[in-house]
């Protein structure tokens, strides 16, 4: 088989954060290449790499090399891109909302006839020449074997047309030789998504070739010829998709061997009875990670994890519980009926929720280490101020001297307690969120990714952390991670969440394939008590 | 020298700038010998005057919508306080509070509704404040004509009806807080109780920032996402932002006109915005970060440029040149503010 | 029913301004030929400038509060067309290639300045604007009859150094179009080679947005975004637009000023920014959307507000100052309504 693109070495960092290691991929003519894993294991940035989309040049470009046919092209922008055959439906809809269907099929490709002012004054006055684009829009359409009027406007169309005309108009374009189908069944229909598959194996018979990234594995299964893995920018594996079972692609994605952690004991042991919240029934409206329907016990004094497939809720329910996104359901607090949707109450509770999302939630990033620190615990509780006249002030000198007690226990690396956040490593940055957590004196932490982005040292210090402060204060934690080694290290039991719902409860030492089927939802036998 | 370096580094290139043909200016201005006392004397009764208004910009920039445009929508209410105080005849110290007081007061609820619409156009604050401005400026010029005011100092002698385009403050509290334990040294007068009261102003500020509505605000302005978590409701951290705002632009125009010594009504409180939004980002802000050390700076800054610039530059050609000067200053440097790239995205 | 509505509330400003015509007209009792002829002449003397604020909302960059640069750029012109002593329709001609030419430039940099600052164009562009002023003022205060050369001394301030407010185009190019071709209809006379003139440019617009480049502009005011993606540089569509409005706006200044007969020298562009936006606006468009009829209708409604406010402020109020205020307030009002709205749609997409 003839190799029409390969990707050689492709490394990128966003930020000093490295999100692509040294990735390598090759496309053959023709085929199905189902690209998988992780939120964050960086497939959409490798597209974005191969499509030449402005967010990777404006973020300092990226190494290593394309070749396409075995030559080595340079692609700094999505037209060059085009030039070269690549084509891409995004994973956000790339259509001009106001523009009928032809207009958006054919997108800066129009039919154009020549005119008196163009003749004087240059190829863009040229006139567009609608009845031949209207031809070209229907013939693409009929294609994809859709009835879509070529004359309506897109804003009013059902998501799943939206989904056919991005590809019709990939279709359209008469140099296509490699498309990128970016969470394409995302939006459809279990028979839309037939369709849409079925068009997929219709071009490859024509000779396009075809990257599909999908959250969906047993269709990723079904239409690949060959599959790779990606995680945390790297590729763990590649291969015939006849190579792999859905749960060994679930847990390839996810698992990671980790040197185990000494755990140390508990002063008092957990209790079935000793709950210090349950949920019922909770659904939490995030976009991108909607919890359906999910209910727990939580013990006092565990520590519980929470894993899933990205896009499944495992995110969802710690967002809900810490009022970032709106949630309902029945929740209690040690027994008490808990009130959602209100960050203050959860605060003032002793509910504190560490964000996946260090860079824009969990942090001030123009901001001092010390502020970062106490300003949560002077809005909520009113700590390290003092009176002034008729005012309440913050004592700049309380603050101080608490931060330079937390620098010290958790290490923090920073210049001085005023060196602003932005500055810091990953790993130091998630001290500080850890540091302001403490600060607000949690019964029960949730904590979400707590190691995204972190190098591996500290990621081995973040976890000691958590774990000192589970068994020396005695704080209830509840961690959200995409890494299942991570949560098989240091949790007590792990929740699985898939489709918005609870899975399973599994104890750490179930083994992977256990795992691996619970994320996919396809675990019988209920759950388990750990 | 590394720590002069560091220092340079950290002052903002317009800034540097302007501070850098300031003293050019003064070279010039010993050079072709103007009385420099009286300069200095000029330059800081200036400073202490508009001093308050470039106040009113730091809470709307630190809560993140931007330098209040809309500062006249603030002026109208203390002009309203001020004219309320002279109808009743107060004069001195008392008649200046009364209307500190009452336009504070008045500005409360204006700032309620100005706080409300703003909300409402969330991401077009700049330049809805702006229109904002002008129209309540058109409409409250309707209102001087209709209003009844009957104090004969304040309406036409003509007709008896609408408020003069201007109004002499002598006998109500014009210069009250000037002439309040001035000094003069060396040539130099010193307008104590004016400058106190900025002082004054500043502090209070500055304070309030430093309590938890304030520090709300902050949080809000920096990282919204933050603010939510950590219990703020954001929406009321902006209205408290831009009432604190509007009272703090009426209190600086009852300043700004006893300091003057006469009431402008009509179009002029248009001219005070640019200005003033000008000097705090001339004192090193930006139009998402501000703090007091900038309004002081600038307010300094831009101040003496014009006081040193007029007879200096009118050495050389016509004194007008100084109004056309500040004009270019002023938007060339919100212009600045306005496409510097935002800080990395975060 | 739920279609009416729909229309009342889209039309909601013109149909508004068309009851405050019609009452003001009413109250105002001023003579119906005298109101149609001034209207005429309005008509011709301003849509043009108001045509040329289309193309930047059609772009996505609002209202394009820069077209104070293009005014500026036809004064200069006018100035010196005087100073040369160029008469009739050459002056005319004259003026516009000039002021074309430094539009050209001036709208090149404006759109720089814009691109740097999305999402915050209209304010940029007003900052502009002001700022430009200032730039303007030094020029023809201080230089104009210093560094550069001027020998209309009636023109020059007592010392011989920069303009006096007014500049009298009487005897060169005033009212050079507007005389070629004159028709009378009863007591109106029509002015019919300024009104070509506004059918030529509409016809261009209409064509403009048939061709390639109307296309891409088109998109680029759609979602910038999505047009990068489909390959269209973004950064040049946007400055070709600026540059388009602010010629347009030149020569729109042009026909205002040869119609007017003076140029009121530091105030003239000021004015012609405000009061075509708002006659815009006034017409139905939004920040986001203008067409041709908004800038007609627009101009017919604002002016016949403009022409019997004073006499309306004078009947109800006994002060025709009240009318000249509450049409100051009116133009202001109503392009801060326009960008509430704006603001509050803009609001409304993203949630």
């Amino acid at each position: 088989m003839r190799v029409v693109l390969e990707m050689r070495n492709i490394s990128k960092s966003f930020y000093g954060n490295q999100v692509l290691k040294n990735v390598n991929l090759t496309l053959h003519e023709g085929e199905v290449h189902g690209l998988v894993g992780e939120n964050g294991a960086g497939k959409t940035t490798l597209m974005n790499i191969l499509f030449g989309m402005p967010v990777i040049h404006s973020t300092g470009g990226f190494e290593g090399e394309i070749l396409i046919d075995g030559e080595r092209v340079n692609i700094d922008s999505p037209r060059k891109a085009m030039e070269y055959g690549i084509g891409m439906v995004h994973q956000e809809f790339m259509l001009i909302p106001g523009f009928t269907v032809t207009e958006n099929i054919k997108l800066n490709r129009e039919i154009t006839r020549e005119n008196i002012l163009s003749k004087v004054f240059g190829k863009s006055l040229r006139t567009l020449d609608f009845p031949a684009m209207r031809e070209d829009a229907k013939e693409a359409i009929g294609t994809i074997g859709m009835s879509i009027d070529e004359l309506a406007v897109v804003a009013g169309l059902p998501v799943a047309h939206k989904q056919f005309i991005e590809i019709a108009r990939e279709i359209d374009k008469k140099n296509l030789r490699i498309l990128v189908l970016d969470e394409p069944t995302a939006v459809l229909s279990e028979s839309e998504a037939e369709r849409l598959l079925d068009i997929v194996r219709y071009l490859t018979n024509k000779g396009v070739s075809i990257l599909f990234i999908s959250h969906r594995l047993s269709e990723v299964l079904k239409v690949s010829d060959r599959i790779t893995i990606l995680r945390d920018g790297a590729v763990v594996d590649s291969g015939p998709a006849s190579k792999f079972t859905l749960s060994e692609i679930a847990e390839k994605m996810v698992g990671r061997k980790l040197e185990n952690l000494d755990l140390p004991p508990r002063t008092k042991e957990l209790s079935d009875e000793d709950t210090i919240m349950s949920i019922r029934n909770l659904r939490v409206y995030m976009p991108g990670e909607t919890v359906k329907d999910f209910s727990i016990d939580i013990r006092r004094g565990e520590i519980l994890g929470i894993g899933g497939l990205a896009g499944h809720g495992k995110l969802g329910v710690a967002n809900g519980i810490a009022g970032m996104y709106p949630a309902e359901g029945e929740v209690y607090l040690e027994g008490k009926p808990y009130k959602l949707n209100d960050a203050s109450y959860a605060l003032r509770n002793g509910v504190v929720y560490l964000s996946e999302d260090r860079r824009g939630v969990g942090l001030l990033l123009d901001e001092s280490v010390e502020m970062n620190i106490a300003a949560t615990a002077i809005l909520a509780f009113g700590e390290f101020t003092r009176r002034f006249l008729f005012f309440t002030l913050y004592d700049r000198k309380k603050i101080r001297e608490h931060a330079m007690e937390m620098i010290r226990k958790l290490d923090i690396r920073c210049k001085s307690p005023s060196q602003i956040v932005r500055r810091l490593s990953g790993g130091n940055q998630q001290k500080v969120c850890l540091a302001r957590a403490f600060t607000l004196k949690p019964k029960i932490l949730f904590v979400s990714e707590p190691t995204r982005g972190i190098d591996v040292g500290a990621k081995r210090l973040v976890l000691d952390y958590l774990i000192e402060l589970n068994r020396k204060h005695g704080v209830t934690i509840v961690m959200t991670s995409s890494e299942l080694a991570e949560l098989r290290s240091i949790c007590d039991r792990i929740a699985i969440v898939a489709e918005g719902r609870l899975s399973a409860v599994l104890p750490p030492t179930a083994s992977d394939a256990e795992f691996g089927l619970a994320m996919a939802g396809e675990l019988q036998g209920g759950t388990h008590r750990g | 020298m590394d720590k002069l370096l560091e220092w340079l580094k950290r002052v903002d290139f317009p800034t540097l700038v302007i501070s850098l043909f300031l003293v050019a200016l003064f070279f010039v201005a010993i050079f072709v010998e103007v009385p420099i006392p009286s300069l200095l004397s000029d330059s800081i009764r200036r400073i202490g005057m508009n001093g308050v208004l470039v106040l009113a910009m730091v809470p709307t920039i630190r809560v993140g919508v931007g330098p209040n445009f809309g500062l006249p929508v603030g002026i109208i209410g203390g002009l309203l306080g001020a004219l309320i105080s002279m109808q009743l005849g107060l004069s001195g110290f008392l008649g200046f509070w009364v209307a500190v007081f009452l336009s504070a007061a008045i500005c409360v609820g204006i700032g309620l509704g100005y706080g409300w619409l703003l909300e409402k156009v969330r991401g077009q604050e700049m330049m809805v404040g702006t229109y904002m401005g002008y129209s309540i400026v058109a409409f409250m010029s309707i209102m001087w004509l209709m209003l009844p005011f009957t104090n004969p100092d304040m309406v036409w002698a003509i007709g008896g009806k609408g408020l003069r385009y201007t109004l002499t403050l002598d006998k109500y509290f014009g210069h009250v807080l000037n002439n309040f334990l001035k000094f003069k040294v060396g040539g130099v007068e010193v307008p104590t109780g004016l400058i106190l009261f900025f002082a004054g102003a500043c502090l209070l500020v500055y304070l309030f920032f430093r309590t938890k509505v304030g520090l709300a605000i902050d949080l809000v302005g920096q990282n919204e996402k933050y603010a939510i978590s950590s219990g703020v409701n954001p929406k009321r951290a902006r209205l408290v932002a831009v009432v604190l705002s509007t009272v703090i632009a009426g209190v600086g125009i009852i300043v700004y006109a006893q300091s003057y010594g006469f009431l402008q009504l009509y179009q002029a409180p248009l001219f005070m915005t640019f200005p003033a939004v000008a000097s705090i980002l001339i004192g090193g802000a930006s139009i998402r970060r501000a703090n007091i050390r900038n309004v002081v700076i600038g307010t300094v800054i831009f101040q003496t440029l014009l006081t040193i610039s007029l007879p200096v530059l009118s050495q050389v050609t016509r004194g007008d040149v100084t109004e056309v000067m500040r004009l270019i200053v002023s938007n060339g440097m919100i212009l600045y503010a306005l496409t510097r790239a935002p800080r990395e995205a975060g | 029913m739920e279609k009416l509505k729909k229309v009342l509330i889209s039309y909601a400003v013109p149909i508004f301004f068309s009851i405050l015509c019609v009452s003001a007209v009413l109250v105002a009792k001023i003579p119906p030929l005298f109101l149609a002829s001034e209207i005429v002449r309005r008509l011709s003397r301003n849509t043009f400038l108001v045509l040329s604020l289309i193309i930047p909302i059609v772009a996505g960059l609002g209202l394009n509060f820069g077209i104070v640069l293009g005014a500026m750029a036809a004064q200069a012109a006018l100035f010196f067309v005087v100073d040369w002593k160029i008469k009739g329709i050459p002056g005319v001609l004259v003026a516009c290639l000039m002021a074309s030419a430094i539009s050209v430039v001036l709208g090149w940099l404006a759109g720089l300045v814009l691109n740097k600052a999305k999402g915050r164009e209209m304010i940029t562009s007003m900052i502009l604007g002001f700022f430009a002023n200032g730039i303007y003022q030094l020029i023809f205060l201080f230089f104009v009859g210093s560094i550069i050369p001027y020998r209309t001394r009636q023109f020059l301030l007592p010392e011989g150094v920069g303009l006096r407010n007014m500049v009298d185009l009487y005897g060169t190019v005033a009212s050079a179009l507007n005389n070629a071709w004159v028709v009378r209809i009863g007591t109106i006379r029509v002015f019919i080679l300024p009104l070509l003139i506004v059918g030529v440019l509409c016809l261009f617009i209409t064509f403009l947005f048939k061709t390639k480049l109307g296309q891409d502009i088109r998109a680029v005011g759609q979602d910038m975004h999505i047009a990068e993606v489909a390959g269209i540089d973004v950064n040049k569509v946007r400055v070709i637009a600026i540059v388009i409005s602010t010629v347009l706006a030149a020569i729109g200044q042009v026909i205002y000023l040869q119609d007017i007969g003076t140029v009121n020298t530091y105030n003239s562009h000021e004015q012609i920014g405000l009061f075509s936006i708002a006659a815009l606006l006034v017409g139905g468009a939004t920040t986001r959307k203008a067409t041709i009829w908004n800038a007609i209708i627009g101009v017919l409604l604002f002016h016949t507000l403009f022409v019997v406010a004073p006499s309306a402020g004078n009947r109800l109020f006994g002060q025709p100052q009240v009318g000249e205020f509450f049409r100051e307030f009116l133009a202001y009002a109503v392009i801060a309504f326009a960008l509430a709205m704006h603001g509050w749609r803009t609001k409304r997409i993203l949630m």
